[in-house]
This record gives C-alpha cells, structure tokens and sequence, in this order.
C-alpha cells in the first residue's frame, strides 16, 4: 500500500477545472500532515502537457492516462482506468470533484475497490489514527453532519468553492507517469452525441464564484435583463428563484434552493428575493451575501452581509454602472 | 416494458430540521414526509413510458411502515404494484448498502429500465443511483432532463444537466435513469386514483426474503457512518444600505472591494 493521497483531476475540452487546484490544495495539506505524497490522476486525450502545470501547483507525481476514448468524458471509460490504477497504486486516500461528472462516477469506483465514499463534503480531518473525517451537508445545507469511512482506501468527493485553492509555485516539479490505456469494443457502454451549451452563461451556476440572482421583485421575465446585465459585468453566473422559475420565467436549471442548484459562491447577490426556506437552503453557504429588496422586512436581510433596502429597478442599472466604473479602473 | 422506479419518502421541503436526541439524525416530531420531490419526475416517467409502450410500472422502496404511505402515492399516480423493503436490520444504511438492498429486490423481477430521483433531499448524496447501476452491471444516465426511449431497438438517448451545458449520451438498455427537474410534469393522483390504489399489490419484503445477511446491511455493512449531527452556525445580521440609490451602491461597491474582498 502506497498510503499517498490522491486527487482525481476535473479537466473539460483540455482545461482544468477549477475545482481541481481546490482539490489540490486540500489533498496536499493532508498528504503534509500525513507525511505521504501527493499524486494526481489526470484522464483525457491530448492532456499529457496539463501534467506540468499540475506539478506547479504542488502534486509530486501525476499519472496520466491519455487516450482516444477518454476525449470526451463517460462514466464507464473513467470508472476502468481510475479502478485499475487504485488496485495498482493503493493510495490511502482519494478526493474527487463533488462536480457532475464526479458523482457520476466516483461511487462506480467506490463501489469496485470496496471503498467508503462521503460526497459533497466541505471540511476534512484527520483523526488520531489518521483516518479521514468528512463534514457535508445534508437537507439542501439546513444541517451538517460529521461522518467516518470505515474502509481503506477512504474516498471523498468535494464541493466545489469551498477549499482554498493551491498556489502556483514554477518551481515545484512532479513526476509524470503515463497509465496505459485499453478499451475493448462496448466496454464503454455509453456514447456522448453531443454537448449543448447555454442556459445559465459560460460559467456553470456551481462552479462560479460570483452569483446573480432575480426573484419575483423582477415582475415579470422581460425585467430579467437587469440582473443579466449585472452579471454580465462581474462575470457572474445567473440564478433564479424558484417563484421565478415556477412562473415560467426562466428555466430550472437558473433554479437555486433545494429543489435547484445549491451554490457557494464568494459573492451571491440576490435582487427582488425575499428568502424562503427552500431558497437560503440553496445559497445560505455563499461566503458573502447581497441582499436587494424593496421589503424591508424580507426574510433574505437576516442572512445577508450587505443588504440594500429599494427597488430594484432602480439599483440594478446604478450598481452596474458603479461596477462597471470600478472594474474598468483596476 | 417492464419498468422499476426506486423512491424515497422524505420529510417536505418546508422542514425545519432540528437536531434529535442522539446528535445523529434530525428530530422526527411534527415533520410530515413526502414522496422525494425528485421521485416524482421518475414516476411520471415511468408511467408515461408505459401508457406510450405498454407494459408494468413496479415501485420499490426501502423504509419503515410510513414508507407505504408514499408507496400509496405512486400507485394512486398509475404505478402498478409496490413493494417496501424493510427489516430493522436496514436502519442506518449508507447509500451503498441501500442501494444493495434495492438491487437484490429489482433481481428477483424482470426489468427493461430503472428510475430513480437523481438525489434524495435529505441526504443530498446523488450516490444510489450510481451504486445501484454497478450492483446490477447496467449502463446509468444521471441527471437526466429529457429521455428517448426505443423498446425495439433497446436504445436510450438521455440529455442530461450539467454544469452549464446539456450532455446527450446514447447506450443500450436496461439502463438505470436518474430523473432530475423538469424531465416532465408529474401528475396529481385524483380521488378516484388514490381510492384504486388501495386495492393495488403491495409486497413486503425483509432481509430474508431478499437473501441478505444482516451484517452485510444496515449500519453493519455500512462503510460510511455519521459520527454527529449539527446546525449551521446562524449567519448574523449584516450591514443595510438605506438612503439616495446612488449613494448607497457606491457604498456597497466600496464595501465589497475593500472589507469582503470578493470584487
């Protein structure tokens, strides 16, 4: 048993995710307190140059399995080849992306080594004997629960904009090892036709660290602009309500609350929100909260940090305008 | 075709979770429980699939007594048979373990195609479905939002939610599909419906009847236990801007660049 800790890189069209320098940097703090290595895994095709940049931000080894069949992702083609390589390597611990496409497929490979896997989580620790201990949340984020894995390897999946991300160091080198790679006709059982872009801009409501949202006080779908406009301008993604969303106004995948998206931005501003229950369980982890609202008693100004109480007609175009100023500055 | 739909009853969206005596689980007092919202775009699916194709509609789930309630619901929207799956041995099943459980009730019957909810608002894992897919060796599609089925040929073409885009893959059934938001609109079960639904078959079965050990379900077999349960921690009342509109967004401008740091 290797004992090292590993992180499963998240990588789309040859760029890596976000969330993979999180990982990173989660999985190099426990591999320092443990005193093992680091080592990421890295699939896709033509991907063997990301194995550098991935040295720069702490890894000591990457493996990487660079083929044909894993261009596009399926959860056939990364459950084989990640499987294998634990059966190989026998790391201590493996930390996937709580993303789509990890828990996709991060039980499939949980469940083939006989492994314990917590998803989602926001905190890691380790415990006396070293052994992992996962925070998450459960019921959309209204409470949290500690939870042990009882198996070795110890598999956890984590959110996205929660960890601190690794820093870039130039002189921070890994090894790279290239995984051999086989597929047999129909292993894969599964073919991708097609990736249609769109709805929610080019950054994906949970994967962005800037959210604006529209709710009710918009008054109908033709006033949405306004809140798209602001994103626009902070490079954000865009949310919805769910009154919003059920009036017909804008899709569910815009939909952030318990039946929608749960996102932890750095920066969530809701405009014409009032808070329900069902909303807050969705965007109640977002570091900082901006609260727009003509209502000064709505329920969204007791979980926000900055709050402004009018109509937002009238601050959605100023406060554009002020960040537009701002940003054009710096 | 024949069609397995995997549901869940849950406490309702509008809960107010407290944490119960032993520091593990939420406080069950007063909390009224639902059919996983989730579970009903899987259901409707189902029943569409075979109001279009023919066939049998059969709903499982793994609960106590209050899980016949739900199952109650299904059949009341048009499933046809039920069948609960418990033994005290089950309580504190991890998602592996419940999806084993389910997966040793969905190989005693024919199947084409599995549904499930893509994630069970209590415990948030998204996991069963993938579990579930691996104990019985089938191709899965999860998170799906819009699905073609084609009985002859045995194909499926599932569009599913991703970040910020749409996949649409294609594989081979049976297959397990994870249904998620607005793959359709669920039906409410009339009065008529939910009166029929109380002469439908509902089965149960325990760990025997399912050839499972106790040790290999429940907490026993589970590899992940939940050690404590917690609240988060309240988030206290910010600052309110009030006052000239001009004014007060420089102000938030000049807060978020200078004390959040998120601009």
């Amino acid at each position: 048993m290797s004992g090292n800790i590993w992180v499963i890189a998240e990588q789309r069209e040859s760029e890596l995710k976000k969330v993979t320098y999180e990982l990173i940097g989660e999985g190099r703090r426990l591999a320092d307190e443990v005193g093992s290595k680091l080592e990421v895994v890295l699939l896709g095709k033509n991907i063997t140059h990301l194995a550098e940049s991935i040295g720069f931000y702490g890894a000591d080894k990457v493996f990487v399995a660079d083929h044909e069949a894993l261009e596009k992702y399926t959860t056939d083609g990364y459950a084989k080849v990640i499987t294998n390589l634990i059966k190989a390597q026998q790391p201590a611990i493996v930390l996937f992306a709580a993303t789509t496409m990890g828990r996709d497929f991060a039980p499939r490979v949980a469940a083939r080594v006989g492994a314990g896997l917590s998803v989602d989580c926001i905190e890691l620790k380790l415990d006396e004997n070293k052994s992992l201990l996962c925070k998450r949340p459960v019921y959309a984020g209204k409470a949290l629960v500690w939870e042990a894995i009882l198996t070795r390897p110890q598999m956890a999946s984590l959110r996205p904009n929660v960890f601190r991300p690794a820093r870039r160091d130039e002189s921070h080198k890994a090894e790279v090892e290239k995984v051999p790679v086989e597929f047999a006709p129909g292993e894969i059982r599964t073919t991708v036709k097609e990736i249609i872009k769109g709805a929610t801009g080019k950054v994906g409501l949970t994967e962005a660290s800037i959210v604006v949202s529209g709710g009710r006080g918009l008054k109908g779908p033709e006033n949405f602009y306004l809140v798209e406009n602001l994103a626009e301008v902070l490079g954000a993604a865009v949310g919805a309500s769910r009154a919003v969303v059920d009036a017909g106004w804008k899709e569910h995948a815009y939909q952030v609350g318990q039946t929608g998206k749960v996102v932890t931005p750095n920066l969530y501003i809701a405009c014409g929100i009032s808070g329900a229950i069902q909303h807050l369980a969705g965007m109640g982890s977002s570091k900082y909260i901006v609260a727009i609202n003509k209502d000064p008693d709505a329920n969204i100004f007791n979980v926000c940090n900055y709050g402004i109480v009018g109509d937002v007609f009238e601050i959605l175009p100023i406060l554009t305008e002020e960040f537009k100023k701002l940003l054009a500055e710096s | 075709m024949n069609i397995i739909v995997c549901i869940k009853q849950v406490p309702d969206t509008t809960t107010k979770v407290r944490v119960g005596k032993d520091g593990k689980h939420i406080d069950p007092g007063g909390v009224k429980f639902i059919v996983n919202t989730y579970d009903d775009f899987a259901v409707e699916e189902a029943i569409r699939l075979k109001e279009r194709f023919g066939g049998e509609v059969t709903v499982i789930s793994m609960g106590p007594e209050r899980v016949k309630e739900a199952l109650r619901m299904c059949l009341a929207m048009g499933a046809d048979k039920a069948i609960q799956l418990w033994d005290p041995a089950f309580e504190d099943s991890d998602p592996y373990t419940t999806a084993l459980i389910l997966s040793k009730a969905i190989q005693q019957l024919p199947y084409d195609i599995i549904f499930c909810g893509k994630q069970a608002i209590d415990r948030d894992t998204m996991s069963v479905p993938v579990y579930l897919a691996e104990l019985l060796g089938l191709p899965q599609a999860t998170l799906v939002v819009k699905l073609e089925v084609d009985p002859n040929a045995r194909k499926f073409i599932a569009y599913r939610d991703i970040e910020g885009a749409k996949e649409v893959i294609e594989g081979l059934l049976p297959a397990v599909i994870s249904t998620q938001w607005k793959l359709n609109e669920p039906r409410y079960p009339t009065l008529p419906n939910i009166m029929k639904a109380k002469k439908k078959e509902l089965k149960e079965l325990n760990a025997a009847a399912l050839g499972l050990d106790s040790a290999q379900v429940g907490e026993k077999g589970s590899r992940v236990k939940v050690l404590s349960m917690e609240l988060p921690p309240p988030r206290s009342k910010g600052k309110i801007l009030k006052g000239d509109p001009r004014e007060v967004c420089r102000e938030l401008v000049r807060l978020l660049r200078e004390e959040a740091k998120v601009i």
